[in-house]
C-alpha cells in the first residue's frame, strides 16, 4: 500500500490549484465574452485579392482535396500606357473555395504565383448548413480587410516580408 | 417533530410538510454540492470556470440539467429484464431517504427520534446494494454487471470498516441514539476542560478517518469508484439507463454523499451543536429551542466541509483496483478499527 | 534486461498460473467482453475483444482498422508538397514530426539537403511535437486510472505549446510546415523568447505531474509490476520508442542516427528504465519530457542565421529510386519508405508507425491481466488511433 505522503502532496497540488483560480481568475476564455487573439499567421480563412488573380488554375491543382473551383475567360483589357494596344487578359468568372472540404493546408496560398491569395487569422464564419461553406468571390475578397501585415523575422533570417496588397 | 409547532395540525397536513421536509433534507444538500463542488469547485482545480451561463454563475445550470434529463427518453435496453431495471434507480433512492429519517438537525427538528439511530442509519445505508446490484443485473450488459458486481463485492467490504469506526463512538457516547451522542459530545469534557466540548473527532480521530474512507468507499467515489470505472466499465451499472432513470441514480448519488456527510458530522462534530464556550456567549443552553433553526444552518455547513472533503479527493486520486480494494478493506481497515474498538472499550473502563 | 524485471515478470506469470488453476478447477463460465470500438478508454476507435475469465483476460485480440484512412494509397495519387498535409494527420498529437522523415527520405532520393537553419528549426518543431504529444500522455494517463484532474492540466499546458507551434506555422494541429529542401517559412520574430516562455510551463507541469500522478501511492499500486515486457519480447514484437526504453533497452534513434536533424550538436540524454512495466512506461516519458525542454532550450540559443531553402525546383519530381529514413517520433519510430519511378507522384510509400507496431505485443500482455490493468497497460502503451490505422 505504501506510504501516506505521496497522497497528501496530490492533494496539496490540486487544493493550491483551487486557491490560485479563485485569485487569479482560470485560465480558459469564456468565448462568445471574451475573444483569445490568434497569431497572425494562424490559418483561418483564405482571402482573395481578385485583381491579382489571372485564374491560371494553379491552385486547382495543386489543392489536395480539390476544393476549388475556378472559372474564367479571355478579355481584352484596357492599355497600360496611352497609344498602346489593349492587352488579353483572363477575367475571373467563378472563384469558389468549399471551405466544408477545405484542409487548412495552405498549399493554394504558397503556389500562388501572383499573391491573390492569403491567410486571414478569422474564424467565426461556421455556418448552419454545410452548403453555405461554399465561399463564393464576394465572400472571399470580402475577407480580404481583415489580412494581417506580415510580420517580421526573427533575427537570422534572410528572407524578407512581404507586403499585402490592399 | 409535532413539538416543532405551537399549534396541532391534522394528520394529513403534518404528513405533506413532512414529506417537503425530507424532499428539502435530501434534494437541497444534494444541489447544493453538486453545484458547489461538481460544477465549481472542479472546475476551479482544474483552472477553469465551470458553467458560468445559465443564471449569476452558472447556478441555474443544476436547473438546466434537470431538464435536459427529464426530457430524454427512457430507453430500454432490447434483452433487459424491465422491471428489475425500472425499479433499480427507485430502491437506491429510497435508501437515502430512509436514511435521511434517523438524522437530527436540532433538539427537536428531525424526522424520527430512534433510540437506535446508528443502527437503524447503518442498517439502511446498505439497501442501496440491491438497487445497484438490481441495476447491474437487469440492463444486460456485460459491463453493467461487472460494474454491479463490482458495487456488491466493495459495499459488502466497506460495510464492515463503517461499522466498525462507529462502535468506538457508541462507546464512548454510551447511546445508540444520535440524539444522544450529540448530547454526550455538546455537555463532554475533555481532561475536564468542557469549552468545546467533546467532538469525537479529537478522541475518536482513527475513527473518523475509518469512517470517511470507508463512506468513500460506500458512495462509490474515487479512489474506489471501480463500479462506476468510467475508463473501464463505461459507466458502470448506470451504463444504459437515460432520462429520468438516470437522474434519480444521479440525485442518489449525490444526495447520499451528503447526508453520510450529516451523519459522519453528527457522530463526530457534534451534530447542530456549537461549541460550548459560543452558547455560553450567547447566554443560551446547548438545546435551546433556537437550534431548531440554527442547527440545520449548522449542520449544512459541517456537511459542506466534509463534502468538500470527499470530492477534494475524488477529483484527486486515481482508482484501486478491485482485489486492492479488498485487500486495502480487510487487512488495513478493519485491524484497525478493532484496535481502536478495544482501545475505546479500554480507556472508556480506565476514565 | 535486468534481474529485476525478469524476477518481477515470473512472478507475475506464476501468480497468473496459480489463479488459472483454480479457475479451471472451479470450471467457471468464461464471457467475451467487447471492448470498443467504443469505449471511452480506446482514444478512438480500437476494439479489443477480451475473453474473460471473471475479471482476468484469458485471451486478448485487438481488432484494427476501424479508422483506416489509406494514407498508403492516398500517396500514390498525390503530388509530393500534396502529401505532407495528409500526413499531418496519422500521429494527430505531434503532427509535425509525422512530417520530418517523409521529407528526410524525399530529400534523400533527390539528394539535396536543407540549409542548416531549415534543419535547426525543423529539429525545433519537431522536440515541440514531441512535447505536446507527450504532456498529453502524463494527463491522460492519469484519466484512464481514473483521476480526472492531470488530463486538464495538461490541456492547459500543451496549449502554451500549441500556440507556439501556431505562432510560427500556422497551424494548432496540422502544420504542413516541412518541404523537400528547407522549410515553408521563417520564425516570426519573437518566436524564440516566447517559445522559451512557454517551455517553462512545461517545466513546471512535468513537477506537478511527478507529484500528483507519479508520486502517488495508488498509482504506484496499480502501475509497477502491471503489464512487464522484457526486452528480449518487446523487441521481437517489434515495439520502439519509450516503451523498448522502458524495458531497458538504449535505443533512440535521435542519437543513434540523427540523418538531417541536429541532435548531435546538443548535450542531452537518453533514459532508460530497467522494470519494463506501466509504471517505468509513465517515468521514461516524463523524463523525456523533460529532456526534450533541455533540448530545446539548448537549440533555441543557437539557430544559426542563413537561408530556409536549399536550390530546388519549383515542380518537384523525385528521380527514380528508393529510400527508408525513419526518424523517432513522439510514439516511437516511424518511417517512411518511398518508391520513386522518377514522376511527379511516388510510385508507393510504405509508412512505419509506431504504434501499429507498439499495439502488436498487445495479445501477448494482456493474456492473464484484469479488466482494469488492461486498461492502465493499453495507455501506458501509448498508442494513437491514427498512428495505428493510418
Amino acid at each position: 500500500m505504501g506510504l501516506v505522503p505521496g497522497l497528501l502532496k496530490g492533494l496539496g497540488i490540486t487544493f493550491k490549484e483551487i486557491t490560485k483560480t479563485v485569485t487569479k481568475g482560470a485560465e480558459t476564455v469564456q468565448y462568445p465574452h471574451e475573444k483569445e487573439d490568434p497569431v497572425p499567421r494562424a490559418r483561418g480563412v483564405i482571402a482573395l485579392h481578385e485583381d491579382n488573380c489571372t485564374s491560371c488554375m494553379l491552385c486547382v491543382r495543386e489543392c489536395p482535396d480539390w476544393c476549388i473551383y475556378i472559372e474564367g475567360h479571355k478579355t481584352l483589357a484596357p492599355p497600360r500606357r496611352a497609344g498602346g494596344k489593349p492587352r488579353s487578359v483572363n477575367k475571373l468568372d467563378r472563384f469558389d473555395i468549399d471551405y466544408a472540404l477545405c484542409m487548412y493546408c495552405g498549399i493554394c496560398v504558397e503556389v500562388c504565383p501572383f499573391e491573390a491569395l492569403f491567410w486571414t487569422p478569422e474564424f467565426e464564419y461556421s455556418e448552419p448548413k454545410i452548403a453555405d461553406l461554399l465561399h463564393d468571390k464576394t465572400r472571399l475578397g470580402q475577407w480580404m480587410e481583415t489580412v494581417p501585415e506580415f510580420e517580421s523575422y526573427e533575427s537570422g533570417a534572410e528572407v524578407k516580408a512581404k507586403k499585402v496588397p490592399r | 417533530m409535532t413539538s416543532m409547532f405551537a399549534f396541532d395540525m391534522p394528520w394529513a397536513g403534518e404528513a405533506g410538510i413532512r414529506l417537503a421536509f425530507a424532499l428539502v433534507a435530501v434534494l437541497l444538500p444534494a444541489g447544493a454540492t453538486v453545484y458547489l463542488y461538481l460544477f465549481k469547485m472542479v472546475s476551479f482545480m482544474q483552472s477553469r470556470l465551470g458553467p458560468m451561463e445559465a443564471g449569476p454563475y452558472g447556478s441555474m445550470q443544476l436547473l438546466a440539467e434537470v431538464g435536459k434529463s427529464l426530457q430524454k427518453e427512457d430507453l430500454f435496453p432490447a434483452k433487459a429484464d424491465r422491471t428489475v431495471f425500472a425499479l433499480a434507480p427507485y430502491v437506491v433512492l429510497v435508501s437515502t431517504f430512509l436514511l435521511v429519517v434517523a438524522i437530527p438537525f436540532g433538539p427537536d427538528a428531525y424526522f424520527a427520534n430512534l433510540d437506535t439511530g446508528v443502527f437503524y442509519a447503518l442498517a439502511v445505508s446498505s439497501i442501496s446494494v440491491i438497487g445497484i446490484l438490481m441495476a447491474g443485473w437487469g440492463s444486460a450488459s456485460k459491463y453493467s454487471l461487472l460494474g454491479g458486481l463490482r458495487a456488491a463485492g466493495q459495499l459488502i467490504a466497506y460495510e464492515l470498516p463503517l461499522v466498525l469506526a462507529v462502535v468506538g463512538v457508541v462507546i464512548q457516547a454510551g447511546t445508540l441514539s444520535l440524539g444522544g451522542i450529540i448530547e454526550a459530545q455538546a455537555t463532554g469534557e475533555i481532561f475536564g476542560f468542557g469549552g468545546i466540548g467533546n467532538p469525537y473527532i479529537l478522541t475518536q480521530g482513527i475513527g473518523f478517518l475509518i469512517f470517511m474512507i470507508a463512506v468513500q468507499a460506500e458512495l462509490s467515489q474515487t479512489p474506489f469508484d471501480m463500479p462506476i470505472a468510467e475508463s473501464e466499465l463505461v459507466s458502470g451499472y448506470m451504463t444504459e439507463y437515460s432520462g429520468f432513470r438516470f437522474l434519480m441514480f444521479f440525485i442518489g448519488e449525490f444526495a447520499s454523499a451528503a447526508i453520510f456527510a450529516f451523519l459522519a458530522s453528527v457522530l463526530f462534530l457534534g451534530g447542530w451543536t456549537l461549541p460550548m464556550f459560543v452558547t455560553d456567549l450567547l447566554g443560551i443552553d446547548w438545546d435551546s429551542q433556537w437550534f431548531n433553526v440554527v442547527g440545520p444552518i449548522v449542520m449544512l455547513t459541517k456537511m459542506l466541509v466534509l463534502t468538500f472533503v470527499i470530492y477534494w479527493v475524488r477529483f484527486t486520486f486515481p482508482r484501486f483496483r478491485e482485489d486492492q480494494l479488498q485487500r486495502f478493506a480487510w487487512k488495513v481497515l478493519i485491524p484497525i478499527s478493532l484496535i481502536n474498538i478495544a482501545l475505546t472499550g479500554v480507556l472508556k473502563v480506565v476514565f | 534486461m535486468t534481474a529485476v524485471s525478469d524476477r518481477r515478470q515470473l512472478a507475475y506469470i506464476a501468480a497468473q498460473a496459480a489463479d488459472a488453476r483454480v479457475n479451471v478447477e472451479l470450471e467457471t463460465e468464461g464471457m467475451t467482453l467487447n471492448i470498443g470500438p467504443q469505449h471511452p478508454a480506446t482514444h478512438g476507435t480500437l476494439r479489443i475483444v477480451a475473453q474473460l475469465d471473471g475479471e482476468q483476460v484469458v485471451n486478448a485480440d485487438p481488432i484494427m482498422g476501424y479508422m483506416h484512412r489509406g494514407y498508403e494509397k492516398l500517396a500514390e495519387v498525390r503530388t509530393y508538397p500534396q502529401i505532407t498535409t495528409l500526413i499531418n494527420r496519422i500521429d494527430w498529437l505531434g503532427s509535425f514530426a509525422n512530417e520530418v522523415p517523409f521529407i528526410l527520405a524525399c530529400e534523400q532520393l533527390m539528394d539535396v539537403e536543407a540549409p542548416p537553419r531549415a534543419q535547426h528549426i525543423r529539429t525545433i518543431l519537431f522536440e515541440l511535437a514531441r512535447v505536446a504529444n507527450l504532456t498529453l500522455f502524463l494527463g491522460d494517463m492519469g484519466v484512464q486510472l481514473g483521476a480526472v484532474t492531470p488530463v486538464f492540466y495538461a490541456f492547459r499546458d500543451r496549449e502554451h505549446i500549441l500556440n507556439q507551434i501556431e505562432a510560427a506555422t500556422g497551424g494548432r494541429f496540422h502544420p504542413n510546415f516541412d518541404r523537400i529542401g528547407g522549410i515553408k517559412d521563417d520564425l516570426p520574430a519573437g518566436w524564440v523568447a516566447e517559445t522559451k516562455e512557454s517551455l517553462k510551463h512545461i517545466t513546471k507541469f512535468c513537477d506537478v505531474m511527478e507529484g500528483l500522478v507519479l508520486g502517488n501511492e495508488i498509482f504506484a499500486a496499480r502501475c509497477r509490476g502491471i503489464g512487464v515486457i522484457p526486452a528480449d519480447v518487446g523487441l521481437s514484437y517489434g515495439m520502439s520508442g519509450a516503451n523498448i526504453r522502458a524495458s531497458g533497452v538504449d535505443w533512440d534513434l535521435r542519437r543513434d542516427s540523427p540523418c538531417g536533424l541536429v541532435y548531435d550538436k546538443v548535450d542531452w540524454k537518453v533514459w532508460t528504465h530497467p522494470d519494463g512495466d506501466s509504471f517505468a512506461r509513465y517515468w521514461v516519458r516524463l523524463m523525456e519530457v523533460r529532456e526534450s525542454v533541455k533540448i530545446l532550450d539548448q537549440l533555441l540559443d543557437s539557430i544559426p542565421s542563413g537561408p530556409i531553402m536549399a536550390k530546388v525546383p519549383r515542380i518537384i519530381k523525385v528521380p527514380a529510386g528508393e529510400a527508408y529514413v525513419a526518424t523517432e517520433n513522439p510514439l516511437g519510430v516511424m518511417g517512411y519508405y518511398v518508391v520513386s519511378q522518377g514522376g511527379l507522384e511516388p510510385f508507393r510509400v510504405k509508412i512505419r508507425s509506431a504504434s501499429f507496431s507498439n499495439m502488436s505485443i498487445s495479445p501477448w500482455l494482456l493474456k492473464g491481466a484484469y479488466v482494469p490493468d488492461v486498461i492502465t497497460i493499453l495507455a501506458s502503451l501509448y498508442f494513437i488511433l491514427g498512428d495505428i490505422d493510418r
